[in-house]
């Protein structure tokens, strides 16, 4: 099983001082995130998409690439790729490239972005995001699968021996995870691909996140790609840890009170009762974190949210340096336990590779036995 | 049959929730009727969270999975400001907006003074058509002078028997919901764009 760390990249007042961050040391921010990330032992550093303030992270290649060149084993990831408002075109190059330098480290999220305002800003319409979301993603398959394109759709203009370079590292493309927190059509494309779905999980209560995981899971089944229970899943956590319980409670409310997107509405008591949030000692996020199984099935992939709402940096540091230190080593061991044999893992490049090479072997000997 | 009442009545004892419980109890004298009241007042704090977080707390979803169960629904507000209450229009914001197309709704207000009487016809009436509901055509207006008055009796007793009658003939006709499937496939979405699958 993979664990990281996702970030939205938001540039948000710290609210025990009032002092927002620079963009600069809010991407600089960022990356030692994701370099601590590996150091701490994670597997997976993944960075949102935004286009629009407060926001920084509107080029993930850019910031990936460098973080590639800092690290030896994480995977590099998105959270989301906005595959309705990117051109297909320059994802498939953008993230091939990313592929190069990173010696396969790469995945990706896709995700269809609710800012409505954005959408013109990249040619586009809110109202067509589905079909965004639809046709541009078959058409990023086929650039990566196939050496020259020739396509015609709705919403780009067409391409005719079309070839997108630099072609995927040894001819496996990037897996890809569809996020989604409330489009069943998102769950439907995800398990349509035999892709993987990844829930955010963290500001909805679980028979939410279940009933999407179960529709994922359902139509992977139905469409031949293995069991129910051999789909791809990955969710998402949020946490906040100190030694003692009530220290991490005193310590975060003023940062829940006044987050972006649920401060100012129920208490920080509701919301940890109702949602995946924890505030608590590390015991605790074990805890709730191995509860995720009893809703979600095995599932391959636990990202983390620890660097929103204006965390000083030094404090998401440590909240990494716990993670590595006292969750994340338990966590792989407690979901161990019980997991069937034939719930893989999440696909990386190597195990691409290797199933790409075997296929290739199994079409060999068929060709020679006939 | 189900019935759920819905009470936005903010004071105990309320005027809303007296008219709402003879409502309730005209309904009962001529049909078969599950009653659950669900009172804002008790929600109203979910509610609010609702619109900040996205997502109804533990009574509030209890509530709406009451009302997207129901057979018929009566539905009391006081009026304020010319109109439905906040809190009441609020709970409808937050419910699921297929959860009434199709029931039958008895609406009723109550307010100090008859000239508010319309609020009826031109709050109530239309919020509901708005949500596809079938409004029973007798709506229930009781200012404070009428409690006690004739006529408000009769208007009790003919909404109660307009919607016991609709809840009967729609259950009877209506042939059983099919589950509706949770998502369209996805080979029918590409096809619709035309797009290539591969």
């Amino acid at each position: 099983m993979q664990f990281g760390i996702f970030t939205v990249g938001d540039v948000t007042p710290d609210p025990t001082t009032g002092r927002a961050p620079t963009e600069a040391e809010r991407i600089k921010a960022m990356v030692a995130i994701a370099l601590k990330a590996e150091e701490a032992g994670l597997d997976v550093f993944a960075t949102g998409e935004h286009h629009n303030p407060p926001f920084v992270p509107s080029s993930p290649t850019t910031m990936l690439g460098y973080v590639a060149a800092r690290t030896e084993n994480l995977i590099l990831s998105t959270s989301t790729t906005l595959i309705t408002t990117n051109d297909p075109v320059k994802i498939a190059e953008d993230f091939a490239m990313l592929q190069h330098l990173a010696d396969g480290r790469v995945d990706l999220m896709m995700g269809r972005g609710n800012t409505g305002p954005v959408y013109p800003w990249f040619g586009q319409d809110i109202r067509q995001g589905i079909n965004l979301a639809i046709e541009n993603y078959a058409l990023l398959r086929r650039l990566w699968r196939e050496d020259v394109v020739d396509w015609e759709g709705k919403f780009r203009t067409p391409l005719q021996g079309f070839t997108s370079t630099p072609r995927p590292l040894d001819g496996v493309p990037p897996f890809v995870w569809h996020g989604s927190i409330r489009s069943p059509e998102i769950a439907e494309q995800a398990a349509y691909y035999g892709d993987g779905f990844f829930h955010n999980n963290i500001f909805w209560p679980a028979d939410h996140t279940k009933r999407m995981v179960e529709l994922y899971r359902t139509r992977f089944a139905h469409y031949g790609h293995g069991t129910p229970e051999q789909a791809i899943v990955g969710l998402g956590g949020q946490v906040f840890m100190r030694k003692n319980s009530q220290d991490a409670v005193r310590e975060f409310r003023p940062y829940f009170d006044n987050a972006p997107v649920y401060g100012h509405g129920p208490s920080l008591e509701e919301f940890t009762d109702q949602t995946p949030l924890t505030v608590g000692t590390p015991e605790q996020v074990i805890e709730k974190t191995l509860s995720f199984r009893s809703y979600a099935g095995d599932y391959q992939r636990q990202l983390f949210l620890v660097d929103h709402a204006g965390l000083p940096l030094k404090t998401v540091l440590e909240q990494i340096d716990m993670l590595g230190e006292e969750v994340v080593p338990v966590l792989r061991k407690e979901f161990a336990v019980g997991r069937p044999a034939d719930v893989p893992e999440a696909p990386t490049h190597r195990s691409l590779l290797a199933a790409a090479q075997e296929d290739a072997q199994q079409d060999a000997q068929e060709e020679s036995a006939a | 049959m189900k019935l759920v009442v819905v009470s936005a009545g903010l004071s105990v004892p309320s005027s809303t929730r007296l008219l709402a419980d003879r409502l309730t109890t005209a309904v009962a004298r001529q049909a078969e009727v599950d009653v659950e009241v669900v009172e804002l007042r008790d929600l109203a704090v979910e509610i609010a969270h609702n619109f900040t977080n996205g997502f109804a707390g533990r009574a509030l979803a209890a509530a709406q999975d009451a009302v997207a169960g129901a057979d018929g629904l009566i539905v009391v507000t006081p009026v304020f400001s010319a109109s439905y209450s906040g809190l009441f229009k609020s709970f409808f914001d937050v419910l699921d907006k297929e959860a009434l197309v199709g029931k039958p709704v008895l609406i009723a207000a109550t307010g100090g003074t008859a000239r508010h009487s319309l609020v009826l016809e031109h709050a109530l009436r239309p919020l509901f058509a708005h949500l596809r509901a079938v409004v029973v055509p007798t709506g229930v207006y009781a200012a404070s002078e009428d409690w006690g008055e004739e006529g408000l009796p009769g208007r009790i007793e003919r909404a109660a028997g307009e919607l016991a009658g609709l809840m009967a003939g729609l259950r009877a006709a209506a042939p059983g919901r099919e589950a509706e499937p949770l998502v369209v496939p996805f080979e029918e979405q590409l096809a619709r764009l035309g797009a290539q699958a591969r």
